[in-house]
């Protein structure tokens, strides 16, 4: 995997809230800040892994990324178009550009469409075939992602979850996007058809050169598949490095103790586990200073008041930690 | 040699449906001992979370157990009554489910789910349960247990959630724990907590425990002795350690080399081709053939035996067998 130093989509000090309402009158009481200030630069043709704990914002991230979501603040500038107030019908040609494939395959497909039907809607609204040419598009979508022509007929239930997910795979390149959100694409599948998976998703980034931002909690898949690594906690930046800087050298304690956590496949090496105390704490109430502060096992009295700056320790690799 | 808590005889669980009965489970034979962790391992399917069931007598109503038998402390559960049943579950085993929000009860307090399993099997009052709860609690890690007590499971984060469910498993202590996926709906650092907790009690308590799981790396963490289960059957058993440094069976290797290792970045990802088989899938021979990078035709007319490869480990696969080339033709282009 090729990637050049072409910032294809940057992102802004990006933020998403959303209300919390309550009371007799629903007047808006709080916000959940599920991504609060997140600057990045992605690069044409690398794959960006986003990685953290359930209700961290990766995938809030993902969609307010494709504009699935309204921004609550910030820039989002694709290949050199600060998109961020144009309205849906301006937005139109650069969704082309940009798709998605979704976590759960059952619910991401329509139970009354036929697959062929799932797969050329998007060829309607963003092209100009002709009927018969769609078909043979669609035809060669199927056979791309390893299934069958005569699959163009039948409906989701008749799939397995590995199938359905390489129909929304199907989906998210029928028009030739540059630029792909994978939102936790192998999670629900068992894992023998997770790896078919993740194969056929590397296969096709090297054939159509994409750009991926893939959104996971599994850090192994991140690894094998991702060149650089953000990870997220309660919607902010963590750490942001090259895959391998990241996982041999993890500097942000959260980072270290997601690392460590990861029940490992070999038996008789045990590892020194470090052991986070409690939960996460809740986006609508975050802690002051360092979002971490509350469970990071090196905390000082400065972290519980002041905010850690984001800093360059090595090349590409970013941190936010006052210890470290 | 330490005594067998749970003998497991070719176990056979069926489905009603219109078109006849589907089995689940096809004859699966197994044992645990007292203070050992037996995990199930495979992928959706494959029959695991229905074993556990039909041990505890949890079937669904479409489903029974056709034949075989499930022997616990010198009693076949298989032929007991819903009503003995009641008086082992919770008590003698007990079992921890994957998503501890279905298995609460959302209009309850987590006391009142405490204490009932505590009246009924151990006939306490409702003030010694009361107390026996919070003990619990404190045991499982959960803080400030007096306040808990009163609190409903909404109220609580998932990795609490699963601690009140091991509480509340653990309260009449039981002899066999089974926990079905019990940290799948976790994040990884949850994961690490609950797993150290089972490890801890586990010991701490003397007793034994199923685990059923498709990760591979909690197995390695956790195990004893391992089980592989594919479409219903058995195919391997062994000491963990044999089944990760010398898996015989294909599928076990397909298993565990289609697992992105976070190690090892040159780490070569090795999918297993097709998809596990539906119930009513009539397979000819091994029911693995049609994905088994090494079939023979063997594999395609005949079910495999069960081939012993060390005291501890079995297979189930004909490239056991004495005189199948174990080097050539079609071995030798994979794996």
């Amino acid at each position: 995997m090729a990637v050049d130093e072409q910032v294809l989509y940057s992102v802004k000090n990006v933020k998403k809230h959303f209300p919390v309402r309550g009371g007799i009158l629903q007047r808006v009481k709080n916000h959940v800040k599920a991504v609060d200030g997140i600057t990045l630069d992605i690069y044409k043709g690398e794959t960006l892994g986003v990685v953290g704990e359930s209700g961290c914002g990766k995938s809030t991230l993902g969609r307010t990324i494709l504009g699935l979501e309204s921004l609550t603040e910030g820039e989002l500038v694709f290949n050199g178009n600060n998109i961020s107030n144009y309205s849906s019908r301006q937005l139109k040609p650069f969704k082309k550009e940009m798709q998605m494939i979704f976590q759960d395959p059952y619910a991401s497909l329509n139970p009354k469409q036929r697959i062929g039907d799932a797969l050329e809607e998007a060829l309607i609204i963003h092209t100009n075939l002709s009927s018969l040419e769609r078909r043979e598009r669609v035809l060669q979508l199927l056979n791309e992602v390893g299934l069958k022509e005569e699959h163009y007929e039948r409906y989701p239930h008749e799939f397995s979850g590995g199938q359905r997910q390489r129909i929304g795979i199907a989906r998210a390149i029928s028009i030739n996007p540059s630029f792909i959100v994978c939102d936790e694409p192998v999670s629900a599948l068992d894992v023998s058809v997770q790896a078919q998976v993740i194969k056929l998703l590397r296969d096709l980034q090297e054939k159509h050169g994409l750009t991926y931002l893939f959104v996971s909690h599994d850090l192994g898949v991140v690894r094998h598949l991702c060149n650089r690594v953000l990870v997220m906690y309660l919607g902010q930046m963590v750490e942001l490095a090259p895959v391998h800087k990241l996982y041999e050298n993890p500097t942000h304690p959260y980072t270290e103790a997601l690392l460590s956590a990861i029940p490992r496949p070999t038996v008789g090496r045990k590892r020194e586990r470090i052991r986070l105390k409690g939960d996460l704490p809740s986006p609508s109430n975050p802690p002051t200073g360092c979002p971490f502060h509350t469970r990071c096992p090196i905390a000082q009295n400065k972290c519980s008041t002041e905010k850690p700056a984001w800093r360059e320790i090595d090349e590409g690799h970013f941190i936010a930690c006052h210890e470290r | 040699m330490k005594e067998t808590v749970l003998e497991v005889k070719d176990l056979v669980t069926t489905f009603k449906s219109a078109d006849g009965p589907l089995p689940a489970v096809r004859g699966a034979s197994f044992s645990v001992k007292k203070g050992e962790t037996l995990c199930i391992v495979g992928e959706s399917g494959c029959g695991k979370s229905i074993t556990a069931l039909s041990i505890m007598g949890l079937l669904p109503s479409n489903g029974m157990i056709a034949d075989g038998s499930i022997f616990f402390n010198q009693k076949n559960l298989a032929e007991m009554s819903p009503k003995q049943m009641q008086k082992v579950r919770g008590n003698d085993v007990s079992m921890i489910f994957q998503e501890p929000m279905t298995a609460l009860n959302p209009v309850f307090t987590v006391g009142f789910q405490i204490r009932e399993p505590l009246m009924i099997h151990l006939k306490l009052s409702k003030k010694q349960a009361h107390m026996r709860g919070i003990e619990l609690l404190k045991m499982v890690g959960i803080p400030s247990p007096v306040e808990r007590m009163n609190q409903f499971p909404h109220e609580l984060s998932g990795g609490m959630r699963q601690r009140v469910m091991i509480a509340i498993a653990l309260s009449c202590n039981p002899s066999l724990l089974i926990a079905d996926e019990p940290t799948t709906a976790l994040d990884v650092t949850i994961q690490a907590q609950i797993i150290d907790l089972l490890n801890d009690l586990k010991e701490q308590l003397d007793m034994s425990m199923i685990m059923i799981t498709h990760d591979m790396g909690v197995v390695a963490e956790i195990a004893d002795r391992v089980i592989v289960m594919y479409a219903g059957e058995i195919i391997e058993e062994g000491r963990v350690e044999e089944i990760y440094e010398n898996p015989q069976h294909p599928y076990t290797k397909g298993l565990l080399a289609s697992v992105p290792n976070v190690d090892d970045p040159e780490f070569d990802l090795k999918p297993i081709v097709g998809s596990m088989p539906m119930l009513n899938e009539q397979i000819s021979g091994c029911r693995f053939h049609p994905r088994c990078p090494f079939a023979f035709d063997k594999c395609m007319e005949k079910s495999p035996e069960t081939f012993q490869v060390t005291d501890k480990q079995n297979v189930r696969c004909w490239l056991q067998e004495e005189g199948v080339e174990q080097n050539g033709g079609r071995r030798a282009s994979s794996l």
